[in-house]
Order: C-alpha cells, then structure tokens, then sequence
C-alpha cells in the first residue's frame, strides 16, 4: 500500500518533468511564433526596419564579394602588365624598330614600342631631377628597350611570352612589369581593412536600429509587461519575445541583402563576363556562395538577437508592478 | 500564513502610509481589511506582493522574510499568491481564456493540463461558455471575473484582493464575495480590502480596520463601524 503510493508519486514527477521538458520547447516555439506574428502584424514599420538592416548588411557583403572577385582577378590575369625587353648594347636603332615591328606581327603581342638609349636618357633626365648627369658621361649607359604588352591577360600566357622572348639573340634581358598588379594587390589590402572598419560601423548601426525597435516595442507593451510581472513572470519571460523579435529582424535584414546582392550580381554578370571576354578570359564572376550566405544570414540573426538584448536590459528593468 | 511585525512603510512623497501594524492571518483565514480610502490598504497589500517594500519591520508569508527576499525570487515568490485587482489588470489584446492562462503559461505548465485548469477556473467564475471574448466586450462584473478566474488557476494558497467589489453594484458585489467564501472554503487563505462596510459587515468574517496608517481595529462579527467620524 504505501510502496505502491510513493510508485506511483514517483511516476507522477517523472511525467510532470517530461511534461515541463516538452512545454519548455513548445513555449519557445509559441514565443517565436507570436513575435513573427507580432511584426507581420505591423508590416511597414517592421518593412522599414528589415530595410536598414538590410542596407547595412548589403554594404559590406558588397564589398566582401567585390574584394573576392578582383582578388581572383588580379592573381590570374595580368590587365594592363607590360614585358620590357633590353636589347643588347651592339643593336642599332635600325635593327630595333625591325625588331619591333617583327615582334607587333605576333598574335600574343597587343603593341610594341623601341625606346631608344637617348630617348631613354632624355627621360631619365627630365624625370629624375639629377640635371644632366647621363651628359655628362662619356658613353650613355642605358641600353635600348622594346615595351610590348600582351595580348592575353592570361597571366600564364604571359609568362609563356616572356620565356620565349628573352631567349631571343638580341635580347638582354626580358622583364615582365607587374606594377599594376602590384599596385591592385596593395590597394585590396587597404580596401580590406576599410572594409573592416565599415563592417564594425555597419554592425553597430543595425544594433542601433534593432535596439531602437525593441525599445519602442517595450515602450508599447507596457502594461502587458506590468501585468506579466504582476503573476510571476521572471525577467527572461518578458524578454523573450523581444529577443526572438530581433532575431528575426536581423535574419529577415540577412536575407534582404543576401536578395539585393543575387540582384545585383546577377545583373552585373552578363557585362561583366562580356568585358571579361574581350581580354580573352573565361573568368566568372563569383557570388557570395553557400557557406558566406550561411555566415550573412546567421550574423544577420545574431546581430539582430544581441541589439534587442542590449535594449531588453537597458529598457525592460525599469518596469515594474506599481 | 501573513504575519506583518511592527510594519512602517512610507512613500518618498514623505507619506506615511502605514505605521507600526501588527497583525497575522492564520492558515485558511479569511479577512478584510477595511478602512477610508488613503488609509492604506492598498499598501498593505502591495508589501505583500513585494510591489512596494517596507522601510521598517517585518513582513512574513509562509513563514519567509519578505526583506530577505533578492529580487530573481521575487517572480515564483508570486506565482504563489492569487491576486485580484480593482482595474483587473487584464490583456486587452488577449481572449479571456488566454488571460487566465497566463499564470499557467508563465510556469510552463504542458497544454493539456494548463487547458484542463483554466476551463475549471473560468467553470467556477461562470465564464466557461465566454472563453473565446475578448475581455473588453465583456461587462465590468464579468471583467472583474476574469480577474478572479486568473487569480486562482494555478492553486494559489493565499489570495489578495484590493476593492474587488469596487465598481460594481451591490447583488454582483454580493455574489463575488460569496465566490471569496467558497474559495476560502476550501483552504485558501484571503484578505479582502475593501472600503463597503456595510457588504463585509454583513459577511462576519474578521474585519482589519486601517485608519491614516494605523491599525486600530482588529474585529470578529463587529456590525458598528469601527473609527468612524474621527
Ligand atoms: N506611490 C505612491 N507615492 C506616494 N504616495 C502614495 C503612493 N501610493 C499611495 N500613496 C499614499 O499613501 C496613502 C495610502 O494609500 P493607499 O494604500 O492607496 O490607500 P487605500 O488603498 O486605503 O485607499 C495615501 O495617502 C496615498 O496618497
Ligand atoms: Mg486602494
């Protein structure tokens, strides 16, 4: 009799804690669900929100996968690089412009120009500012240059090119230039800490926004709070729905920019890969791809939570049962 | 069950709106506490619900130090006591059966029993058949109800009510109280302000009477009107 009784009450706990278990996630759930409710409910203000925090998520994914392509640009193709190849000493001007214009036949090469040894000095005059001092040596020591510049900005073909030309008998030495490439890499380099910059900036607008939002949303809910508290609801009852509301703002605002950024992208393609193609590149354009929209969609909602936390603890203490 | 000690409690305005009370209300006790309007009711009964707190002396319900209490407990602290509110403190935006079952919510009690609760509380309040209204197209007695209905959903053992017959007229002031006896039959304890002598003195419980703060009437069955006119 007495065993069976405390059976049976241990039986009943345990039901009781499964069953407060289950109601645990079906609360959470119901919670979510009335927040999403709760802004569709009012869709132009919740529209405007998602917006900004839309544009200020498009920012810097704009940015990311700009950067991205013209990083994988810039290591394949060599847009605007330049192979200078000097001459030996013993060539004449004659023999060079031959020279120069036998290479301009080759289907590789875009142009060419001779830059003789005096219009070489000419130059290092008038650009070094050390007056006139190739004059006054015996012999001008600067050699002949042919500028050519590739055809392809296939970077491989371009090494090809070069390899080939500086075995030529009246060639020196062959360079290939790669300032502009240089100059991309340093300029993506600076771009990229910029862009960390705007990022942090960008973030702690959609904090602002989200936390004024929910601010607001508090302000409105007042006398619902008062009353929640009034039959025991703790702190992080009342502030659930306003978390889960921020949440989804900022994972709405992930998946406006994730929209805006397909948009653009795919309307950039198609002259994007038609000027691509004038260079004789096969590259594509790249998107932001799955695991980056994961990240943006993911940041999106977390901003969107931590704007809203920030806001619950500021605004939601102060409302007390009076 | 309620013991206040020696209690002072005054307003930052400079008010004093209890001085040194003293009383306790046993186990399954019913009471009203009584009294003009500014004499303090409502205060007492806001140290209970640990709304307001008292500068000096000691409130005790079931036995725990309400100063001792840190503000993380307060919530389960009052999901514990039933109370009744004069303005109802009801969720426009809600039906009446989602406004009794919000205490229930709050604990996270499974679906099925919080639904098998609240049919019962708004069974005993006569508002079964009303569930799916919205609180603001129902009258004031019926408000009042929905009320009362939440109050007791989750069982409490102590129930509070501040004026709950306040703005209604007397047969349904009347009818209300009754629902108080019957809830205090079956072991809950109660304390009732209200300030309608005539409808308390009528029900012969123990009667508390407030003046300017103090306590100064402590009385069973009384029919006079204790401290009026001065
Ligand atoms: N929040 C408050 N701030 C300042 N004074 C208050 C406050 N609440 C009540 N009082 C004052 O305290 C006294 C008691 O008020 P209350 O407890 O509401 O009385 P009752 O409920 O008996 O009418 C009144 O004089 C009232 O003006
Ligand atoms: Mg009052």
């Amino acid at each position: 009799m007495n065993t069976r009784k405390r059976e049976s009450g241990a039986k009943q706990s345990q039901r009781t804690a499964r069953g407060a278990l289950q109601s645990h996630w079906q609360q959470h759930l119901k919670t979510a669900r009335e927040s999403l409710k709760r802004l569709l409910s009012t869709p132009t203000a919740s529209l405007m929100t998602v917006a900004v925090i839309g544009i200020a998520l498009l920012l810097p994914s704009a940015v990311y996968v700009s950067m991205n392509n013209l990083q994988a640009l810039s290591g394949g193709i060599n847009v605007g690089s330049q192979i200078s190849l000097y001459l030996n000493e013993d060539i004449t001007d004659e023999e060079a412009f031959q020279i120069s214009e036998r290479l301009l036949q080759r289907e590789q090469i875009a142009s060419s120009e001779y830059i003789s040894p005096a219009q070489a000095a000419a130059e290092f005059n008038a650009h070094s500012g050390l007056g006139d001092v190739i004059d006054a040596l015996e012999n001008n020591p600067l050699p002949g240059v042919i500028v050519l510049s590739p055809s392809s900005i296939d970077s491989a073909a371009a090494s090809t090119l070069l390899e080939e030309l500086s075995h030529l008998p009246e060639v020196q030495s062959a360079q290939l230039d790669l300032q502009w490439v240089e100059r991309l890499q340093a300029f993506l380099q600076l771009t990229q800490r910029a862009s960390t910059g705007l990022m942090l900036i960008l973030a702690l607008a959609v904090l602002f926004v989200v936390g004024n939002t929910i601010r607001l949303a508090i302000e409105g809910r007042r006398a619902e709070i008062v009353v929640i508290k009034l039959v025991g609801g703790t702190n992080s009852y009342v502030a659930r729905p306003f978390l889960y509301a921020g949440a989804l703002y900022g994972f709405a605002g992930g998946v406006l920019a994730w929209l805006l950024l397909s948009i653009i992208l795919l309307s950039l393609r198609g002259p994007a890969n038609e000027l691509l193609a004038l260079y004789s590149s096969d590259y594509q354009l790249q998107g932001l791809g799955a695991a980056n929209s994961l990240i943006l969609l993911t940041l999106g909602a977390f901003l969107g939570w931590l704007g809203a936390f920030i806001s619950v603890r500021q605004h939601l203490s102060a409302i007390e049962p009076r | 069950m309620i013991k206040f000690d020696n209690v002072s409690k005054r307003y930052p305005g400079g008010h004093q709106a209890l001085n040194q009370v003293n009383f306790e209300l046993v186990d399954g006790e019913m009471a009203f506490l009584t009294g003009r309007s500014g004499a303090g009711k409502s205060t007492l009964l806001k140290l209970i619900m640990l709304m307001e707190k008292a500068q000096q002396g000691q409130v005790f319900v079931n036995g725990k130090n309400l100063n001792r209490m840190s503000p993380a407990q307060i919530p389960f602290y009052r999901r514990r006591i039933g109370v009744v509110f004069q303005d109802h403190q009801l969720l426009f935006d809600r039906n009446v059966f989602d406004n009794v079952a919000l205490p229930l919510q709050i604990e996270g009690y499974p679906k099925h029993e919080a639904d098998r609760r609240v049919r019962a509380a708004l069974d005993k309040v006569g508002l079964l058949k009303k569930e799916k209204m919205l609180p603001i197209t129902l009258s004031g007695g019926e408000q009042q109800r929905i009320g009362i209905a939440r109050a007791v959903v989750n069982r409490p053992k102590i129930l509070l009510a501040d004026e709950p017959t306040g703005n209604l007229d007397p047969e349904l002031a009347a009818e209300i109280m009754h629902l108080f006896e019957q809830f205090n039959q079956v072991g809950v304890s109660m304390l009732i302000a209200s300030h309608d002598l005539s409808l308390i003195t009528r029900l012969k419980h123990r009667i508390l009477t407030l003046d300017k703060g103090r306590l100064i009437q402590d009385a069973y069955h009384t029919a006079t009107v204790p401290g009026a006119g001065r």
